[in-house]
């Protein structure tokens, strides 16, 4: 089963990079920037058929490494 | 007074932090590997700078999760003294030894030079060498040091006299919150900063600022 974690700043959270991707953007002409904010994708094969338990895993993991929860969120995404 | 220094792959500093605690305690500490599920019996642990597992993921968040970690948590929950230098700090917010986290600078460039440092809080196991209000002038050297925390676990930082060191007036290098360079946990046995006290040990570092560091844990342990 693929799994997809996308992890994001929590609202609130300076993000430098982000501000400095729109400020590139800006750069190079494109209008209408409100704001970018940056996050990471990890891609996960697991040997789970079921998408409960494969969840319940995932959202265990993002728990306890894939994501630091005092700036970040994650979102768990079932690919098939 | 007995010392450890914990090797990460891709610690750096480990070397200076070595000769520093040799220097000042005049023993010289034992080098931890990450794999060791064991620490000796010590009366301070340092996790020491560098770029361990290169920073994947987040700076510390892997190392933070190695074996000597889980056993440098069960030591500090019952009272180790447990100093974490740059990446140390990192892996110390990473492992939950110390409330928020380590951000990528403000201005998103790497910071390499000499800041001046308060100290706010001369009452503890790592400051008690220095005076109240002390500046003290000690390097720094990283990419993510901005210091982040949610409002009310600042206002508990704050109110609990947690904030060890700031950087003094004018000479915040990353943008981190109320200018925080170090903090201790709650029961004052861990502390985490961003700056390197173990560079400035000998004359010829050009000071011995950061000496009081480790002179005050010797005083801690012998008291």
């Amino acid at each position: 089963m693929k799994v997809r974690v996308t992890i994001t700043l929590k609202a609130g959270v300076l993000d430098p990079q982000g501000k400095a991707i729109e400020g590139a953007l800006r750069g190079l002409g494109f209008a209408g920037i409100d704001g970018a904010r940056q996050g990471k994708i990890i891609d996960l094969s697991l040997a789970e058929t079921n998408p409960d338990k494969a969840r319940t895993a995932v959202a265990d993991m993002c728990d306890k490494l894939l994501a630091n929860t005092v700036i970040e969120n994650y979102d768990i995404a079932i690919l098939g | 007074m007995r010392s450890a220094v914990v090797l990460f792959p891709g610690s750096n500093r480990d070397h200076d932090m070595v000769k520093a605690l040799h220097s000042v305690t005049g023993v010289k500490p034992t080098v931890v590997w990450h794999q060791d599920a064991s620490l000796p019996d010590v009366d301070l642990i340092v996790l020491p700078g560098g770029f361990s597992y290169g920073d994947y993921l987040r700076c510390g968040a892997i190392a933070a999760r190695s074996p000597a970690m889980l056993d440098v948590a069960r030591k500090a929950k019952a009272g180790v003294r447990v100093l974490g230098v740059c990446n140390g700090f990192q892996i110390l917010t990473e492992a939950g030894l110390l409330p928020g986290a380590l951000m990528r600078n403000a201005h998103l460039r790497f910071v390499c030079k000499e800041v001046k440092l308060e100290v706010t809080n001369n009452t503890t196991d790592f400051t008690r060498a220095y005076a109240r209000g002390e500046v003290i002038r000690c390097p720094v050297a990283h990419h993510d040091g901005n210091y982040f925390a949610d409002p009310e676990t600042l206002g508990r930082l704050e109110g609990e006299g947690r904030v060890a060191f700031r950087y003094a007036e004018g000479t915040n290098p990353n943008g981190s919150i109320n200018d925080i360079a170090g903090i201790l946990n709650e029961a004052g046995n861990v502390l985490g900063m961003m700056p390197h006290p173990e560079n400035l040990i000998e004359a010829l570092h050009g000071g011995l600022d950061g000496r009081g560091l480790f002179e005050s844990v010797v005083q801690a342990v012998a008291a």
